[in-house]
This record gives structure tokens, sequence and C-alpha cells, in this order.
């Protein structure tokens, strides 16, 4: 078993977070993982996006040529790195903020309205959080129940208070 | 017969190899004897870097090292984090300190670092023959301004104490010349005080003594003195630009 | 013990300490600045000290000084700072004082790029430095490697009394993998560096007779004299320090030869090459110098082509072919300016590469 995804979107949507959470959680659950974020000199708003590979072998190389699970936070995401999904590979869309439908026909495509969600549940910074929510779900790449340990281990001390918002917006997408 | 007098245990026995005249015995000899009075000589350190003054430790009585030229404030830096409690000093040329070195010596200043600086200013590169220093004086001839410094060459001579006494962190910041018996026992009041704000940690400490260069400026030592009072004195006042309450 | 998920640069900060680590100087430069971030609230959490310096000239300084009064110091930087530290480790190599030094480098010349490069592999091997000296150099392929030779390059510091350059890239410095982190060690004390390091200037109280650390030597038999015995101990180096780990040389008809990141993306290729009916192999190099020419004597009888794969123009494939000694062809796939390669791309031009030499 050897699953890679990558992440994208715009810096500030919590991206590389969701694939660190994902990575982590993986690990705790005996996996081998890597994750490799983009590094730039922009701290908000420009591009961001990370590789997660999640395997039950040593993994030779945190870079990938194509990958099996695509999550597009924006439109420009969207754009530029449908063509790396494999035939069959899963693409999640942020449909709050990509209108545009995907162009390929091989692999499957989950709309996820992750700002919408969020607002609804008081606080659009929780997009993300809907959306690992819904990858974690629809893949079963790691147990919610570690990604909700995570989530508690994450969101404590000062954070603490930011917590239950959290842990309800990964519940909010229904298979 | 009684002792009246003896030589420090700070200075080794090895004669030194400055010129006839040089103000480095003098300076290295006050440095020492303040050490010894206050019984620190085993308890100290000291960083000399590239000029004549790298000579210094054949003959300062006590642990040393080398500095890369200009670089003795950030390795003092270093060997403070490592020996807290041990007196340490920087002892630096003008080419060091104001040319290559004037970044380290304001950022150690900055900082406060807990040592000391004696700073050696003959307006002169001494070691390497003669050469012009940002401390030169205007008219004063060196080998790479052989009819005398302009300000339009080179600019104004750079006054160090008066730079570093617009730093917060600069506790103690004083000028003294080594011309004669009386300012030479100022110069060691000054040194001694600089070490007492050191080890009462106060913040960083910095001493210039107005020195003599004989031999690259084409003077006798006795002419020295007096150039050394009449010239560089006016440019340099002697005096002090900080210190701490009750010092 | 149980891993951990880091990033990269945060576990080298932690390994340091581990290591006993009692002082950090450091000078923020991308991509590794997380390490002196980590430092400056971690290092006195255990006893150590943080020094943000005013620059890497001053930083490769302060922990000369550190190090001379017998600290355990550990300094770190990317390409161009390293340059800026290259008088000072010349410096420390002629002084006799130890060090432990990390670049987490990207691409240069000049200011150059923040994307990871391989292009320091002479600026680390060769030194940028004067005169004659030599700088133990690892470069590991991973977080758990980098965390595990940092920890070791303080006792091999200690013992060569010498700078050990760790070398590894902006990925790994950026990246995250579970790491094992090592055992605390408690800081050196006053007593240790009497005993263990007793040329150590701690005030002539503190050690027998009087401590002078020194470079400048006027005398040329003296200054010669001194050369020789640092290269009796570079000579020791040699003989003790060559480091490398080879797979898949046996049948090989390919063999590439990569280091810290690179080897990675061939470890890759090789399964690409292998799904495509050829035989590849790695040799990767751990320590750069000493260089581990002896890696090469296990190449098979089947290899027809050595690659140096690197991120730079070409400085490894030198040493290659000096270990190579006219045996194989030696070949050259690079990219530069912090441009990756795929393994993609690399399976496909080592495939042309090898069809020219056939």
């Amino acid at each position: 078993m050897k699953v890679k995804m990558f992440f994208a979107g715009s810096g500030g949507q919590g991206i590389l977070a969701i694939g660190q959470m994902i990575a982590k959680a993986a690990m705790l659950e005996g996996k081998e993982v890597t994750w490799l974020p983009s590094y730039g000199p922009e701290m908000r708003g420009g591009t961001a996006n990370c590789t997660v590979i999640v395997s039950d072998k040593p993994i030779p190389c945190p870079l990938i040529n194509e990958t099996d699970v695509l999550v597009a936070m924006n439109l420009p995401s969207l754009l530029k790195f449908e063509p790396l999904l494999v035939p069959n590979g899963t693409l999640f869309i942020n449909s709050s903020i990509v209108s545009e439908k995907a162009k390929r026909g091989d692999i499957s495509v989950i709309d996820v309205p992750a700002n919408e969600m969020a607002r609804e549940l008081g606080n659009e910074k929780a997009a993300n959080m809907v959306m690992l929510g819904a990858i974690v779900r629809k893949t079963g790449i790691v147990g919610m129940d570690t990604i909700r340990e995570e989530t508690r281990h994450m969101f404590s001390g000062r954070k603490e208070q930011f917590l239950p918002m959290n842990l309800a917006a990964l519940d909010v997408y229904k298979v | 017969m009684k002792t009246v007098f003896e030589p420090t245990r700070g200075m080794t026995k090895v004669d030194t190899s400055y010129c006839p005249g040089c103000s480095h015995g003098i300076a290295h000899r006050i440095i020492m004897e303040c050490l010894e009075e206050r019984g620190d000589l085993g308890n100290a350190i000291g960083v000399v870097p590239i000029g004549c003054s790298i000579n210094g430790h054949h003959f300062m009585n006590i642990d040393m090292c080398e500095s890369t030229h200009g670089r003795a404030p950030a390795i003092a830096t270093g060997i403070r984090r490592v020996q807290p409690d041990k007196i340490v000093f920087t002892y630096q040329g003008d080419g060091d300190l104001a040319s290559i070195g004037a970044g380290e010596i304001v950022h150690a200043a900055h900082r406060g670092e807990k040592f000391t600086t004696f700073f050696i200013n003959n307006g002169i590169y001494g070691m390497t023959g003669g050469q012009m220093a940002p401390t030169t004086l205007i008219g004063q001839r060196a080998t790479t301004c052989i009819d005398g410094r302009t300000v339009e060459q080179a600019g104004m001579p750079l006054r160090m104490c008066e730079l570093l006494a617009t730093i917060d962190c600069a506790v103690y910041v004083e000028r003294v010349i080594l011309n004669s018996p009386a300012n030479v026992r100022k110069a060691k009041k000054a040194v001694k005080t600089a070490l007492d704000i050191q080890q009462a940690g106060l913040g960083f400490t910095f001493v210039e003594f107005i020195s003599t260069c004989p031999t690259n400026w084409g003077l006798t030592p006795v002419e020295s003195l007096r150039w050394i009072e009449n010239e560089m004195a006016s440019y340099y006042p002697v005096g002090n630009f900080r210190k701490p309450e009750g010092y | 013990m149980s891993k951990v998920l880091m990033k990269g640069n945060e576990a080298f900060a932690e390994a340091a300490i581990r290591a006993g680590c009692n002082c950090y100087f450091g000078y923020p430069i991308t991509p590794q600045n997380e390490i002196p971030e980590y430092m400056s609230h971690e290092l006195p959490k255990a006893g150590g000290s943080f020094v943000q310096a005013e620059s890497e000239l001053a930083a490769v300084n302060m922990a000369y000084g550190a190090a001379a009064a017998g600290g355990r110091a550990f300094i770190s930087t990317s390409s161009p700072g390293l340059a800026l530290m290259q008088e000072g480790l010349g410096f420390i190599c002629s002084t006799e004082v130890p060090l432990v030094v990390l670049n987490v480098s990207r691409g240069g010349p000049g200011v150059g790029g923040i994307q990871p490069g391989q292009a320091d592999y002479l600026q680390v091997t060769r030194g940028g430095y004067n005169g004659d000296a030599k700088t133990p150099v690892f470069a590991p392929a991973g977080i758990q490697e980098c965390v595990e030779l940092i920890y070791e390059a303080f006792d091999i510091a200690d013992k060569y009394r010498n700078p050990v350059i760790i070398f590894a890239d902006g990925m790994m410095g950026q990246m995250m993998e579970p790491v094992e982190l090592p055992e605390k060690k408690p800081l050196i004390s006053a007593e240790q560096i009497r005993t263990q390091k007793p040329w150590a200037i701690t005030g002539t109280d503190h050690h027998d007779g009087r401590n002078v650390v020194y470079s400048l030597r006027l005398q040329p038999d003296v200054l010669e004299a001194h050369v020789e015995h640092m290269f009796e101990k570079y000579a020791k180096a040699e003989r003790e320090l060559a480091r490398y780990k080879t797979s898949n040389l046996d049948d090989a008809e390919i063999v590439f030869v990569a280091f810290g990141t690179m080897s990675r993306l061939c470890a890759e290729a090789v399964e690409l090459l292998e799904a495509q009916g050829i035989k590849a192999g790695v040799i990767r190099p751990i320590s750069l110098w000493p260089f581990p020419d002896a890696a090469f004597d296990e190449i098979g009888d089947k290899t027809k082509l050595v690659i140096s794969t690197e991120l730079s123009m070409g400085q490894m494939v030198f040493d290659v072919k000096a270990a190579v000694n006219g045996r194989w062809p030696v070949g050259l796939i690079n990219r530069t300016g912090g441009v990756v390669p795929s393994s993609v791309e690399i399976a496909e031009r080592a495939k042309k590469l090898l069809e020219e030499v056939k």
C-alpha cells in the first residue's frame, strides 16, 4: 500500500496543516510517511502546496511524479495540478471557491463546499477541517478517531477554545 | 633592602617585540596590573586580533586566543557565553576595530555583551607598515596617503568613543591618553573601573587609549608623545563619555 | 523509543541539543530559519546559550570563541551564509578547535535561490578558505540519518579538534518525516572541560599551565610543521570516517552515484529502470570528504556506466572520476538552480547515456 496525496491552495487556507495532520495520523497508525511542503518567500496569500506519502514500506523519495489524491482548495490549484492525478485518482474540490469543473473523465471528483459549511458552523477559517473530514471519510487513508485525536492535540493549550468548532467541522461533510 | 616596585606577574618574562616608544607595552602592563590587583589573573581570558596586538599573548601571562581580523568582539561574545564567570576582554588596534571590525564592535556593544574592549588608537596600521586607518588625522601622512589624508578622498577620522556612546548598552565608554605618568595613572583607573563594571554585569565596557606609533609616524618616541598630546588629543578628546551611576 | 513527526530543521536543532550542544550562534537565512528559531526557545531550557549574531561572519567567530573556551558549539546556515563563514572555518581548522556546522543548502551562485541545491559540494569538500585544511563532511539522505549524524558530529569534532560539516539541503530542512530522537546527553561540566579539553582557555586557575589558542605562525618551518601535524589528523580521518551505502550493485548495468536528496530520487529511478528491464544500482556517499573510494571496488563486472547524479553543474563528478580511475565510463545527470529532476527524468536520461556507451 502506497498512497500519494497532493494538497494545494493559497497561503493561509490551512492546506499545509491538514496535510500534516494526515501524515501524523498515519504515522501514529504505524505507517511510513513523508510530508513535503513547497516553500517560498510568501507568508500569506501566495500559493501553498504539500505532498504527503503514506506507505507500509520505507519511502525512497518524498517527491512525486503523479498523485493518487489531489486536494484543490482554489481555482489555480485545480487548473495547475489536475494533470498530476493518476487515472482513477480522486480529486477533492473546494466548490465554495472553485467555480469551474474538473476537465478529466477518468477520475472521481468530490465537490466539498468547504467554506460554506464552515461558515454555517460559525467560522470560515475551519474550511480546511471540513475538507479534512471529507478526505478521511472518502479515502479511509487514516481512521477518523486518529484524526480527532490529532485535532485535540493540535487545539490544546491556548488554542483550546477553537477545539469544539474544529471537531464539529470534521463531521459536517457526510459521505 | 625593601622592595618598592616589581613587575606584575601578569606579564611573562618574554621581552616585548614592540618598537621603541610604542604604547602597547604600557597598555599591556596597566591592564595586567589591574587584573593582578583584582586577583583575576587566573580567571581572565583575553582575545587579541590581527595587528601588532596579536603578539599580546606572548607577553600577557593569562589564557588568551587569537582572533581573525576584526572579529574579537564576536569571539569574546562566544567565550562569555560558555565562561560567564570569567573576566573577558578584547585588545584591539584601530585598523582592526574601527575598520574591518566596525560591525562586530557595534553589535557587541549593542547587545551589551559583558566584556571589556581595550582599543589602542594610534591612527595608523602598524603591523602592515603604516597605511592609513579610519582614525588617521586629516593631513597626517601614511603609505596609502603619502601627501596626507584628505576629507575628499577618505572622509573624516572616525571617533569610536563618540559613536559607541550613542549605544545604550555600552555602559562605560572612556578615552585616555598614554603620554605622561599622570595620564597613565588615569588610564589605569579607567581600566580598573571598566573591569569592575564588567564584573558587576552592567553591560559593555570600552576604554580607548590614544597611543603612539613612532616607527610608522617617522617620529622619535619623545616627538610622538608630543604629537598625541597636541594633534590627536585635540581631535580625540580625552574623558568619559558614559558611565553607570555610582562609578 | 517512539517516533515523532518533525520538520527537518527542528529535528536537526533538537539533535544538537540532545548531543549536549551548549551554545548556538545563528543568523537568519532561508531555508534553515526554523533552526535559530527553535534554538532561541529550546536551547536555554536545556541550559545552553543562544545568540542571534549580526552576520554569519560574527556567528562563526562567536562559535570559535565558545569552542576555544571549552563549549560544544553549533552553527547552522545556508549556502551564501556558509561562503561568509569560510574564513572562520579555515581559522578554526588552524587553531584546532572543534565545531559542528550544518549547511541546509540552496541554489547558487551569488544570492541564487532558496530551493534545494548541491552546488556547495566543492565549497564544503575543498573549503573556500585559504591554506591547507580539511573538514569532514557528512551528507545525510533523510531526517533520521541527519539527526544521527549531527548527534555524532560533536564527538567527531572533539576527537579531531576540527570543524565537521553536515551537508543537508532545503528540501530535507523543510520536509517532515517520523524521527526517533537520541537520548539527551548532559551538558559538559567545568571539570569535564578541564580533563577532556585541557587546551581550552578557561583561565589559568582552572588548568595546568597557560593556554593560548592561536593560528599565527610567522616562521615558515614552524607553520609547515603545524600543517603537517594537521594532515596527520586528516590522514587518520581518511582511514576512519569514509562512509557509504550501496544498493543493487551486483548485476547493475548502470551505477548511480548520488548523495542526499538526489540519492532518494535515484532509488526511485532504479525501480523505474527495473520495470523496463534495466538493472541499476546506487552508490550513496555519506561522507563527501573523505570521499568513499572503496565503494567503487564493489561495482560488479556487468556495469557499463557510472553516473554522477547531482543538483549542480557537476562537482562531485571529479571525485567520482578519480575513484573510478578509468575502470568505467563516467556520465553526469544534473539539474541546478534549485530545480530537482523527477525520477522519471533521471531514468530517461540514464537510459540515453547507457545507449551511448553500448
